[in-house]
């Protein structure tokens, strides 16, 4: 059970919580994985995607997840060009409430935004990126992953490499994995490490080569290409040679380590493309487990019971 | 004739600290002495268990007046200020359009005749605020400025900074700086930290206010003008303010009870109302200014009142205006969360709040007889609750809602005339 009506980020989610999402993704994979991937268990249930930013695979990826439950998605076309703020937002979601939307999936460029609205509407909510804040979906499918692949992630060693003062994907797996006393080093250019970062439990690098020995998995994060052009980055060119994953780095990790990225890759920047092909390198699947984290999440906040037969 | 009879009177600036009774006759204060004898003509205030201060003065309020009259009126904002215990405020200038010449200064002026809370006002240093082009100081010195700034930014930079210190000099006018290099604050809008770090808001790192601080010490020595730093927010900037007093130099500095009593931590609620400029700082800042406060190092106590209209603050954090109300609360969070912890006296909170900007900015702040009777009348025990909706300013945008605060203010009298009697506005 999700304790909070909204699913706000990683950070105040107890490891339960986790637990049993987790735990049910595990048959929402199986269906995903069959011929007919399509269960009546949310029928008659209305949500909508509510995407003040771009983003094809996310929003897919629950529109997906929704269509496997059949829950009604409702996409929610949200002008990227002019700010939304303010009531216009609020506007925007109470009439949607009204009509009938018993949960918004929102993706917003300001930290904080959904936990704005989420006071605002009684609709329940789930963050799909805030800002530099949480990605806890994101956070979920990286964890769910590891933990197929690697088991107890008590007993793993997580290097999360690359620009992390900007990331929410890296805020929302740090908060996820320290709660279950995953060791996380975390390694970036000075210019890309926010200050007390230590705070968050976790170790913190420049060296890539020494953050990558012996670790269990990677996560490779996906390098903004104005981060050169704002005074933290000299060239991307630099930025590939020092804390690049080649090849010749993945051999520093664990023989059977995994090799992970939210995607979309910049290829030639924070990842060689030969990386890409190896065949530790996960991406794939966790775009697949993406989909069933998610649908795992809207069965357990749209009213599906614990203990209700998925199938 | 008042009597304000059987109340502690507190004045360390006129070495008093006891029960007295003060007589106030017009607009003066005629006597302060012990039992003095009622006499049927007098309307005696019954003080017992009161605390009676020399009226506070608040050296930061915006007013909004003119140009933003949806946030906040000259009319409101007295009101508040009056609630607040309040007997002068001083208002700054970056209004729209800014206080920056006399008309502007006339126009204000006009609008506060029969006011019932003294009205100062601050010009801007530069015209239009943020300019190369010096304001008419004199001039608007003549029409009753008592300090100048540029407030809610600094002066631009090094050059036109000496030349305001240069200038204000003849005048003998304090400029009264907003110390934030917005180079290093970089659009910034939380203190740069743990908070800023987990939240994944942008900082502005205490350094941005360290340089602005360092770059007037370095002026004021160069120029012997004044420097009033506003707000004072870092640990860093208390050291060099205090360095700076040191070896003798005209710099000042003010706090504001938010960024005494709360810390970054309150941003994580992502309340807008949590967002002001400078940001509020790490705990360690925090327990700085305290000591600054205490040591001698912070002259006084100001509360950057500055009012939104309630829709422009209720909007995702990012996008959300700076500042915070302040003017209803001060008094009784400095009482609740310094005076009665212990940390400072009521002498402390005089001085801070009455004495120390009175005597800076040459504003009165004691009770002195011939004075203009401004006499703010305390209760230290009240207990209260902050309800934002029964505020007399129209801005709601408090971070203390909900709090229970104690000491309220009776009565607030203002050449001789009550402003608040009985804890409303008259
Ligand atoms: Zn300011």
């Amino acid at each position: 059970m999700i304790k909070e009506k909204d699913l706000l980020g990683l950070r105040n989610i107890s490891t339960d919580e986790i637990d049993e999402i987790l735990r049910n993704a595990v048959p929402m994979k199986d269906i995903i994985m069959r011929d007919i991937k399509k269960v009546p268990t949310l029928r008659g249930k209305s949500m909508a995607t509510l995407f003040f930013e771009n983003s094809t695979r996310t929003k897919s990826s629950f529109e997906i997840a929704a269509k496997y439950l059949s829950a009604d998605c409702t996409n929610l076309a949200v002008s990227t060009s002019s700010v939304q703020k303010g009531e216009t937002l609020i506007d925007t979601a109470i009439t949607l409430e009204v009509m009938g939307i018993e949960l918004f999936v929102m993706r917003h460029g300001a930290s904080g935004a959904p936990h704005f609205l989420g006071r605002n509407t009684k609709a329940r909510i789930i963050n799909a990126g805030d800002g530099m804040n949480e990605h806890p979906t994101q956070g979920l499918l990286d964890m769910y992953t590891m933990k197929d692949k690697k088991g107890d992630l008590g007993n793993l060693t997580v290097t999360i490499l690359g620009d992390v003062a900007h990331s929410r994907v890296a805020r929302s797996n740090i908060w996820g994995l320290v709660k279950y006393g995953t060791k996380v080093r975390v390694v970036a250019p000075e210019t890309l490490i926010p200050v007390e970062l230590q705070r968050m439990g976790v170790e913190v690098y420049t060296d890539v080569d020494k953050a990558l020995k012996g670790a269990d998995v990677v996560n490779v994060l996906r390098l903004q290409k104005e981060r050169q052009s704002s005074g933290l980055l000299p060239s991307l060119v630099e930025y590939n040679k020092f804390w690049g994953l080649t090849s010749k780095r993945v051999e520093l990790l664990k023989d059977d380590a995994i090799i992970m990225h939210p995607g979309p890759m910049n290829r030639g920047v924070e990842i060689m493309p030969d990386v890409y092909e190896h065949p530790r390198c996960v991406v794939d699947e966790q775009v697949t487990n993406g989909v069933a984290v998610r649908m795992a999440l809207l069965f357990m906040m749209l009213g599906g019971k614990s203990g209700d037969d998925i199938n | 004739m008042i009597l304000i009879k059987g109340g502690h009177v507190v004045d360390p600036k006129n070495k008093i600290d006891g029960i007295m009774d003060i007589l106030v006759e017009g607009e003066t204060i005629n006597k302060i002495d012990k039992n003095i004898e009622t006499k049927s003509e007098y309307e005696v205030v019954d003080a017992t268990n009161l605390m009676v201060f020399p009226g506070l003065i608040d050296m930061h309020v915006h007013l909004r007046e003119p140009g933003f009259e949806h946030k906040e009126t000259i009319q409101t904002g007295l009101a508040a200020a009056a609630k607040g215990g309040f007997t002068t405020v001083a208002c700054m200038p970056n209004t729209k359009p800014a206080i920056d010449d006399r008309t502007i200064v006339e126009s204000i002026e006009r609008k506060t005749r029969g006011a019932k809370v003294n009205l100062k006002i601050i010009g801007a240093a530069t015209k239009n605020i943020d300019t190369d082009q010096l304001t008419e100081m004199g001039d608007m010195k003549e029409a009753g400025i008592v300090a100048i700034s540029n407030d809610g930014k600094p002066v631009k930079n090094a050059y036109i900074t000496r030349r305001v210190l240069e200038y204000a000099k003849q005048f003998d006018l304090i400029l009264i700086e907003h110390c934030e290099d917005e180079s290093m604050a970089n659009g910034g809008f939380i203190h740069e930290g743990y908070y800023s770090t987990i939240l994944g808001l942008k900082g502005i790192p205490r350094e941005a206010e360290d340089l602005i601080v360092a770059r007037d010490i370095a002026l004021v020595k160069m120029t012997g003008g004044k420097v009033h730093i506003a707000h004072i927010s870092s640990k860093n900037s208390v050291d060099l303010v205090r360095e700076a007093k040191k070896q003798g130099l005209n710099v000042t500095a003010e706090v504001t009870p938010q960024h005494l009593v709360l810390t970054d931590a309150a941003v994580e609620s992502f309340d807008t109302s949590t967002k002001i400029n400078p940001p509020l700082r790490s705990e360690e800042d925090r327990q700085a200014l305290v000591e600054g406060l205490i040591d001698g190092t912070i002259d006084m106590i100001a509360t950057d009142h500055a009012p939104h209209a309630r829709w422009e603050k209720e909007v995702e954090y990012a996008y959300a205006p700076f500042g915070a109300v302040g003017l209803e609360t001060a008094v009784a969070l400095i009482n609740t969360k310094l005076v009665k912890t212990g940390l400072i006296t009521y002498s402390q909170l005089v001085e801070k709040m009455a004495n120390n900007p009175g005597t800076v900015f040459k504003l009165g702040g004691e009770l002195k007889l011939g004075n203009y009777a401004d006499i703010t009348i305390f209760d230290p025990n009240k207990k209260w609750t902050v309800i934002p909706e029964e505020f007399y300013s129209m801005g709601r945008n408090t971070p203390f809602k909900g709090w229970e605060l104690e000491g309220e203010v009776v009565h607030t009298i203002v050449k001789g005339e009550f402003a608040i009697k009985d804890g409303k506005v008259i």
